[in-house]
């Protein structure tokens, strides 16, 4: 970003088409798919009020006339208003997806913030204090890390059921989730953070940041947190991946997000509903977005992982 | 190597007490065991009169020690949602868990570990390309949706399986069994590819990237220069020299199949642990939820132990090296 200042936008724009990174992310058509996609599907989702046929979840636009229309392309019977079908309430299937995943990514993109600012955090604290707080931490960080993520937000998600009240749920059932998800995800940052810390805080411009006498929050912010920048990004590119399927799997368990506000686990639990009869698009197409999504974001990850490596250059 | 068990137990049991720490928590503060158990025209005296009997007044490190005893002895209070003792609602539903988790574990290790010696001897030949490129979709696919898809083809286009419940079983003592009956098996398959899918998938990609390690070190060479056969090779020295790895993961991919039950339960309406804990959760029914915390980590925690005690079994090096070696995956 330095270079930005210097010499403008056109000076930082040479600087990005000249690094390793651009070159490995270039030479992988699988990689550039992968971007285009992810990118595709954000920016759809995002612009769904704009894009989207129809408003799916405001009922008086709704026909229960317009139910169960199979998918033009496989179908007579189908109508082009619904390209993509519509459910037993007549709700347009394309634009529920559209809504849907917006609701998904704004869910995981949430989580992950939750989990990266907490474990981030943690991990300073742990790795620049040690002892005793050190020990405390990273013993409930082991504990956690017994348990896989989903059994952790489904009992985050189940305690506050039980100390609030239903009504009062399903208004703030999208910040039970988002926290539910977060407070399970972060435990790959503490260790990672704490890790490099334990590494940089004994070298010399650290202890010479020390000695000019900087407050050690500062310390940790301004001259720690820079070295890890690396792998916390990559945790959290392979954790944007994890908390879209474990958003969608609380939310298809049916203690997610509520019907009324589905987003792509909601639609495929309501899909699966009726799946007996045969109407199968109703849970298809969302699963098939859902798995294109987090099979695009688990593919940039992965190239992330192996291009910021520095073993594997 | 008795030191080394020795402080593994020891670590054991420290976890199994914070989580016992956690149920406890939940038990008794988010939960309230006297309003579960009275009716609402139940006088505030009586209540307290409860209260006192149940030792709800006692100090708190009392109590836990009362709610970690009664624990031992499978006594965890009754569900609010069913009013029945949680401890025979969950023992029913165990081998129904136990056995989908083992056809899974199954289906995981006959299949997963075949694919990936393959993969990993012939990395080259397109069939190994397909499987490696299919299993990223695999990865990429949530449990549910498999089932969902699953389920679609095979039971409702084809008609060849049942989507849903257990079929027909039969009771062998107290342990509901799958086992026994035509029906019964066949229910069983579809759920077990489910949980398994993603577990294979693993276990195939980690078979493989630790089988292309082995087969480029000098042992494997001297091995074909020895004019030993190629089966020898493969499974006698090249296989066997991956299982610590192999083994780390796949033991605590087993505890994740428990887990991972609750969600495979839930699409094939399974009447195991899982879709229990599910509806606990959904009722915020606390008791079901705190034996379950207790259970699964008493499960896990004995999956991690079993996994440390097979490395000695694997490797004979950490036998003669006593007891301060710790081996891990990497």
């Amino acid at each position: 970003m330095a270079a930005a200042s210097r010499s403008g936008l056109s000076g930082w724009l040479y600087r990005v088409s000249d690094s390793d990174i651009w070159w490995s992310f270039k030479s992988s058509p699988m990689t550039v798919a992968a971007a285009v996609a992810t990118f595709l599907i954000i920016a759809v989702a995002f612009l769904s009020p704009v894009l989207a046929p129809h408003t799916p979840f405001d009922p008086a636009t709704l026909s229960l006339s317009d139910g169960l229309k199979p998918p033009v392309l496989v179908s007579p019977d189908g109508d082009w208003a619904f390209p993509l079908g519509t459910d037993d309430q007549g709700r347009d299937v394309l634009s529920s997806i559209m809504y849907g995943t917006r609701l998904s990514l704004i869910v995981s993109l949430a989580a992950v913030a939750v989990a990266m600012v907490l474990g981030i955090s943690l991990g300073l604290i742990s790795g620049y204090f040690g002892g005793a707080i050190d020990a405390v931490i990273m013993r409930v960080a082991d504990v956690q890390l017994t348990f896989p993520a989903i059994l952790v937000a489904l009992l985050i998600d189940g305690v506050v059921r039980g100390l609030i009240s239903v009504k009062r749920h399903d208004e703030i059932a999208i910040f039970v989730v988002v926290g539910a998800i977060g407070l399970s995800f972060w435990v790959s940052y503490a260790r990672t953070v704490r890790g490099s810390v334990m590494v940089e805080k004994n070298k010399e411009y650290v202890q010479a940041a020390r000695v000019i006498g900087l407050p050690p929050l500062l310390i940790m912010v301004r001259h720690v947190l820079p070295n890890v920048t690396g792998p916390v990004l990559v945790i959290a590119t392979l954790n944007l991946g994890l908390a879209i399927i474990t958003e969608a799997t609380l939310s298809f368990l049916g203690v997610g997000l509520p019907s009324t506000e589905p987003s792509l686990g909601t639609l495929i639990r309501l899909g699966n509903e009726v799946l007996q009869s045969g109407d199968w698009w109703i849970t298809v197409f969302p699963g098939v977005t859902l798995a294109a999504l987090v099979l695009a974001v688990n593919l940039l990850g992965d190239w992330l992982r192996d291009a910021l490596n520095p073993k594997l250059r | 190597m008795l030191a080394f068990i020795l402080r593994r137990i020891l670590q054991s049991s420290a976890v199994l007490l914070a989580v016992g720490l956690v149920a406890f928590s939940l038990f008794r503060y988010v939960g309230d065991p006297v309003n579960a158990m009275v009716g609402q025209d139940t006088t505030m005296e009586e209540r307290d009169a409860l209260r006192e009997k149940l030792g709800l007044n006692d100090p708190a490190p009392v109590q836990f020690f009362h709610f970690i005893a009664n624990a031992a002895r499978g006594n965890f209070g009754l569900s609010y949602r069913t009013s029945e003792p949680v401890g025979r609602l969950i023992l029913e539903r165990v081998p129904a868990t136990l056995e989908l988790s083992f056809c899974a574990a199954v289906f995981v290790l006959f299949v997963g570990v075949p694919m990936g010696v393959y993969t990993g001897l012939y990395p080259r030949h397109w069939s190994s390309r397909l499987l490696q490129a299919v299993s990223l979709i695999g990865i990429s696919l949530p449990t549910f949706l498999i089932g969902i898809l699953l389920i679609l083809v095979f039971a409702v286009t084809l008609h060849w399986l049942p989507s849903f419940g257990r079929g027909d079983t039969v009771k062998v003592g107290w342990w509901v069994t799958n086992f026994l009956t035509v029906s019964g098996l066949k229910a069983l398959i579809l759920p077990a590819i489910t949980l398994g899918l993603f577990q294979l998938t693993l276990i195939m990609r980690l078979v493989r990237s630790e089988m292309l390690e082995v087969m480029r070190t000098e042992y494997i060479k001297f091995a074909r220069a020895r004019g030993l056969t190629n089966r020898a090779i493969n499974f006698g020295h090249a296989l066997k020299n991956t299982l610590v790895p192999v083994i780390t993961v796949a033991g605590l991919q087993l505890g994740s199949l428990i887990a991972f039950a609750v969600v495979t339960e839930t699409v094939f309406a399974w009447p195991g642990v899982g879709q229990l804990f599910i509806q606990s959760v959904q009722f915020s029914d606390i008791p079901v939820m705190a034996a379950y915390l207790l259970l699964i980590g008493l499960f896990f925690v004995l999956v991690n132990l079993i996994v440390d005690l097979l490395y000695f079994a694997v490797d004979p090096r950490l036998r003669s090296q006593g007891g301060g070696a710790r081996v891990g995956g990497h």
